[in-house]
């Protein structure tokens, strides 16, 4: 549905150079919500304004359900008529929602409908329907200063449905809301994701926006993006960044001489008593220091990091017993060193903004 | 002396009037395109802006009353004399469409960007920018400036006076100061400051009926704001919240 290839932004500012975005390619499939993670400075909004060449790209192309917007994009630096029109057929919500304080809650909601030229009507009808979608039916006549930031989100997403987009984009949609009503307007994409086939890019730093709603995600540091995939399959992927973070598990060892080990659950042996077999089976005393288990995308996940007694060697019998059992299995020592290449293959982001220079 | 303070009064509207509607008319254009065509505007054009901004500088910098005899034989041309109210018109409004200008300029330019991201994200031209966000979400401070440029051509029409412009500032002039009648002088100037006042409250007003929608929700609808009386409840709650 989207395809970036090789996608780089690099600012100017005098004799200075920031590159924002660095050779970034993305493939987003149709009806899928996909997550892209990052710290701030990371680049992801620069990246979800490339995606409707709010910002024009260095370099690179981005294909919005098989029209190349790069190509449309022309040479200046205005948009032209065949660039905005493609750009009504994507939807697109704000952090700070960004709805004219001057119209009602209604007319916000038309505004698209009105540059699309549809008529009057149509238009009060449309918006209508669309506020009823997001549950503010009764607000249609309210100003935004009347509505509370939930309030104003549902509003910035009935409009930006206004010009029935196959694509939305949400720029950070929830980070000025508190967990609760996060939690709603992530419900109300989801819920718009599965009824109207709308495929999501969202860009957020939270990881429970990904872990609530989607489907896949992306990670990105210094402009570039770092691991991605569906989520089920960075779970899956040893030593993914991502899914370390998706899942914090804490815990030290308690001493010298002990085995640390990171267990991932996914599908059914999630529901099976593993660790209870392994103490049983091979009568090993086993200490968990840290775990975490949620739902994605309708499946279960968990991880733990579980400590066994005695060094490594002494534990490779059980520790072959959890992965037949069809778990993944880390071990935190030896995990370190299987996480360098993963990691190094980001250069550091502090080195580049001089290196451009 | 009435009916001659009634004419003079009407000579000002007439000048005043016709003033701020080609301060309208030429500043609005010129204050939108100033912020358009800035770096990172919707029509950057750093000539364009820079020609825009030098000839309003050059406007704002000129004292009006030298800006009206430098004016005369454009006047002259224009309107075919340079004395009465409709000569005054056109220095008037020249010295007006700048003033108009820097303060339309500074009103669009507090408009959030966010909104014109939005519109441009639906697709918005830079049509659509300019008349659906920038100039209804400025609207409130539009009208503020509308008001300071009604007042400052007020009492450019006053000065106008002393080169034959006629209205409120020829008769003081003629009649307060050349003929020593003190009573013209008092009249003219409280008659002055009665219109002023009117202006900026009716002004003031309009911005406040203009921005009450932007503001907090529980904003009552008239114009003067009373405090909403505090159920029993809630005040007996606050009275004994220190027992808690």
């Amino acid at each position: 549905m989207i395809t970036t290839t090789g996608l780089t932004k690099v600012y100017r500012s005098g004799d200075r150079e920031v590159t924002a975005l660095d050779g970034v390619d993305l493939h987003v499939r149709e009806g899928e919500v996909y997550g892209v993670l990052g710290q701030s400075g990371a680049g992801k909004s620069t990246l979800i304004r490339c995606l409707n060449l709010l910002e024009r790209p260095t370099s690179g192309t981005v294909t919005v359900a098989g029209t190349d917007l790069t190509a449309l994009a022309g040479r200046g630096e205005r948009a032209g008529a065949a660039l905005r029109a493609a750009r009504s057929h994507i939807g697109m919500v704000f952090q700070h929602f960004n709805l004219l304080s001057s119209r009602t809650v209604q007319d916000n909601v038309e505004l698209p409908l009105e540059i699309l030229k549809v008529d009057r009507r149509e238009r009060s009808r449309k918006a209508l329907e669309l506020l009823d979608l997001v549950g503010l039916a009764d607000k249609a006549k309210a100003y935004p200063a009347q509505l509370s930031g939930g309030q104003k989100q549902r509003v910035g997403i009935a409009r930006a449905l206004a010009g029935d987009p196959k694509v939305l984009l949400s720029d950070e949609a929830t980070s000025a809301l508190d967990p609760e009503t996060t939690r709603s307007i992530l419900q109300l994409l989801r819920d718009l994701n599965q009824q109207l086939g709308l495929t999501i890019v969202l860009i957020t730093h939270e990881m429970d926006v990904v872990k609530t709603i989607c489907d896949s995600a992306a990670l990105m540091k210094g402009g570039r993006v770092v691991e991605s995939g569906t989520v089920a399959g960075l779970l899956a992927t040893p030593g993914s960044e991502l899914a370390r973070e998706l899942f914090p598990v804490g815990g030290e060892p308690s001493g010298d001489g002990r085995t640390v080990v990171d267990v991932t659950f996914h599908g059914s042996a999630a529901t099976r008593p593993v660790i209870s077999e392994l103490s049983r089976t091979y009568n090993v005393d086993i200490s968990i220091l840290g775990a975490a288990m949620d739902t994605v995308g309708g499946k279960q996940i968990g991880r733990m990091r579980i400590e066994l007694p005695g060094p490594f060697e002494e534990n490779v019998v059980p520790i072959g017993f959890l992965r037949e059992q069809g778990l993944q299995v880390d071990v935190a020592d030896a995990a370190d060193t299987t996480d360098a290449p993963a990691g190094a293959t980001a250069p550091a982001p502090t080195l580049r903004k001089d290196a451009a220079k | 002396m009435q009916p001659l303070l009634y004419n003079a009064c009407l000579d000002t509207f007439f000048m005043v009037w016709w003033a701020t509607v080609w301060a309208v008319i030429g500043g609005l254009p010129l204050g939108v395109l100033l912020v358009l065509t800035e770096r990172g505007g919707q029509l950057r054009n750093a000539a364009v802006n820079k020609v825009i901004s030098v000839v309003v500088n050059i406007g704002r910098s000129l004292p009006f009353i030298i800006l009206m005899i430098a004016l005369i034989p454009f006047t002259r041309f224009v309107i075919g004399t340079s004395i009465g109210p409709s000569a005054a018109v056109v220095p008037l409004a020249i010295g007006a469409i700048p003033f108009f200008a820097r303060l339309v300029e500074t009103a669009v330019r507090e408009v959030d960007g966010g909104l014109v991201e939005a519109v441009q994200s639906m697709g918005g031209s830079t049509w659509t920018i300019v008349f659906k966000v920038l100039l209804p979400q400025a609207m409130p401070s539009l009208v503020a400036g509308l008001t300071n440029t009604v007042i400052t051509v007020i009492s450019y029409s006053a000065m106008a006076g002393a080169l034959g412009a006629g209205g409120l500032g020829s008769v003081a002039i003629t009649y307060g100061q050349q003929r020593f009648d003190t009573r013209f002088m008092i009249v003219t100037v409280v008659l002055i400051i009665v219109i002023v006042t009117a202006v900026q409250l009716i002004g003031d007003l309009a911005v406040r009926a203009l921005s009450r929608r932007t503001s907090r929700a529980d904003t009552p609808r008239g114009l003067l704001r009373l405090p909403r009386p505090r159920k029993a409840s809630e005040q007996i709650q606050r009275d004994n919240a220190h027992l808690l």
